[in-house]
């Protein structure tokens, strides 16, 4: 074990002169360090999964509630159709080929996603590939609520739509508050993918760096912190906000052990 | 005087017979090849022609067929009858270790001496240098590094060329795009679907690429030479007699006048299993290295 490989330069190797400048903030390297190298990769990293993150959520949900609509009209019949097809469709392919289509086959035919960055395609794909598994688990939060609570907003004469915003979605997201933490840390977990289309990530990091310095058990190891990290940290943000968001006297009162 | 002289020569040369055979006995490479009658050689899945698959498990290639001779001679050298050669596909990430730990006994792939590796494993005398050269399409116009200023340049996640092209960036004050294919394959098809607008890669690797493409004639190799590297055989650093009987017999070979018909054969004719031609001419620096066998390390290639 020889950590002193992150204080090293990438360009010739010698020591540099501020070898935590990435983590302190204090003097500026001429030439980056691994751990520069290191700090910037982990940027990425949680950039492309957070973006991938939003994409996720937002369409996750969306798709999620359009599959538990009311099936008593032409178009409400069209949107559960479709989002069938969404969620059958993005999560039948393997992540790393839906990246792949992406970043090459898409753009093939739709030329203007040519001008797209990689980081920005390799978070539609992860987006895309995590909402169909969000939605399935919004469906299932909607469904396992009773019957008795959508029938009572329609007995208040509430529309399709206010039903949902004002009665069975405030409920239905907080129960799915536990599984959507291990999809938003599988995201990240899933990010490393993205050092396939040339996002210079953490994975990409591991793999170049290692090869540069022969350490590569330093490498994967700090790699590995930082991941592990990272998902933990997603894992926190998300218990304090089923914390705050619990309703008392709704889903398992006296249970403290849920937020662990 | 003349009678006591040559019993004196005589001892000597015995003596030094001795101790050669002795060291040849104190390899626990040879110990092993002779007591196990089979030999593990590291290859390559796709570093053509250097060391691939040409299908079915079976391995081929410029430094296959040359590990091959040196595994015969070695064979006969301990007197066995027969040697079982076991191919071990090894990856740019797994070499090393699989080398050190005694996985491998004798790695016959890419993989270049330098400094670094040269710490924990033992090269054999170089047989190929490798120069990092630069692909482009043909139409490009470009026929320099000078011209990729500002450009996007695509390389391999892995190797030394990613190292290379910061240094140059940093020496030059200019600022490339840099985009990386997780493997040789990947990169080149990012210069063909024109993500980016040069591949830089071991001169090899982009003959065979080239060769391989649909239309070869569309992407071509230009510009200086940006780094020279000595691309050698890889023996355990622990076991300088294997490594020794490794260089004599590569010192056979060369003297036998077989290293020409060996470029011809593996860079200058059609290699299976695609009858492709790589068409990469015998470059002066390889030309020099059979010349004055070494095992020197790419940063002495390098020196400026």
């Amino acid at each position: 074990m020889d950590l002193g490989i992150f204080c090293k330069s990438t360009l010739d190797g010698e020591v540099v002169d501020h070898c935590l400048s990435s983590l302190i903030g204090i003097g500026q390297n001429t030439d980056p360090s691994y751990l520069d190298w290191l700090m910037k990769a982990w940027g990425w990293t949680l950039a492309v999964a957070g973006l991938g993150l939003v994409i996720a959520l937002s369409l996750g949900a969306v798709m999620g509630t359009l599959r538990t609509l009311p099936r008593d009209s032409t178009f409400n019949r069209l949107l559960v159709h479709l989002s069938t097809a969404w969620v059958e469709l993005f999560r039948n392919i393997p992540i790393l080929v839906q990246v792949f289509l992406w970043y090459h086959v898409i753009p093939a035919f739709i030329p203007v996603l040519k001008a797209f960055p990689s980081y920005l395609l390799v978070s539609i794909a992860l987006g895309f590939f995590t909402s169909a598994r969000i939605a399935e688990q919004v469906r299932a939060g909607i469904q396992s609520l009773p019957s008795g609570q959508k029938a009572a907003a329609t007995a208040l004469g509430l529309t399709t739509f206010q039903s949902y915003r004002y009665i069975i979605l405030p409920m239905a997201l907080r129960i799915v508050i536990p599984p959507l933490t291990s999809e938003s840390m599988n995201l990240i977990k899933n990010s490393s993918v993205a050092f396939a289309v040339s996002v210079p990530e953490l994975t990409l990091f591991a793999m170049q760096a290692q090869e540069e310095t022969s350490h590569g058990v330093e490498i994967y190891l700090a790699v590995t912190v930082l991941y592990a990290l990272s998902a933990f940290a997603v894992n926190r943000v998300m218990t304090h906000i089923e914390k705050r968001s619990r309703i008392p006297g709704f889903i398992a009162p006296n249970s403290e052990a849920t937020a662990h | 005087m003349k009678n006591k002289h040559i019993a004196k020569a005589g001892l000597i040369s015995v003596t030094l017979l001795l101790s050669a055979l002795n060291s040849y006995a104190a390899s626990q490479t040879m110990d092993k090849i002779k007591s196990s009658g089979a030999v593990t050689m590291g290859v390559r899945e796709s570093s053509i022609p250097m060391s691939y698959t040409t299908g079915d498990s079976r391995f081929d290639g410029y430094h296959v067929e040359i590990c091959r001779m040196i595994l015969g001679g070695i064979k006969d050298k301990l007197g066995m009858n027969t040697l079982r050669i076991n191919y071990q596909p090894v990856t740019s990430q797994n070499r090393v270790p699989l080398v050190q730990n005694g996985t491998v006994d004798i790695e016959c792939g890419t993989t270049t001496n330098n400094v670094s590796r040269a710490k924990d494993v033992g090269f054999a005398n170089t047989l190929y240098v490798e120069e990092v050269r630069i692909a482009v399409k043909a139409n490009s116009g470009i026929n320099s590094i000078s011209q990729l200023a500002g450009k996007k340049i695509a390389t391999t996640t892995g190797t030394t060329s990613v190292q290379l092209l910061r240094k140059h960036e940093k020496a030059n004050g200019v600022n490339f795009d840099e985009v990386f294919g997780k493997d040789h394959a990947d990169s080149f098809l990012l210069l063909e679907s024109g993500r980016a607008d040069a591949f830089v890669m071991d001169g090899s690797i982009l003959a065979g690429n080239i060769a391989n493409s649909k239309n070869p004639k569309d992407y071509k190799i230009v510009g200086e030479v940006l780094s020279t590297e000595p691309i050698a055989i890889m023996v355990r650093k622990d076991d300088p007699e294997f490594k020794a009987a490794v260089n004599a017999e590569i010192a056979k070979i060369v003297a036998n006048g077989n290293m020409p018909k060996l470029w011809n054969k593996w860079f200058l004719s059609p290699i299976p299993p695609k009858n492709i031609v790589v068409g990469l001419e015998l470059s002066p620096a390889t030309k020099n290295a059979w010349a004055n066998l070494n095992d020197k390390p790419a940063e002495d290639y390098n020196k400026k």
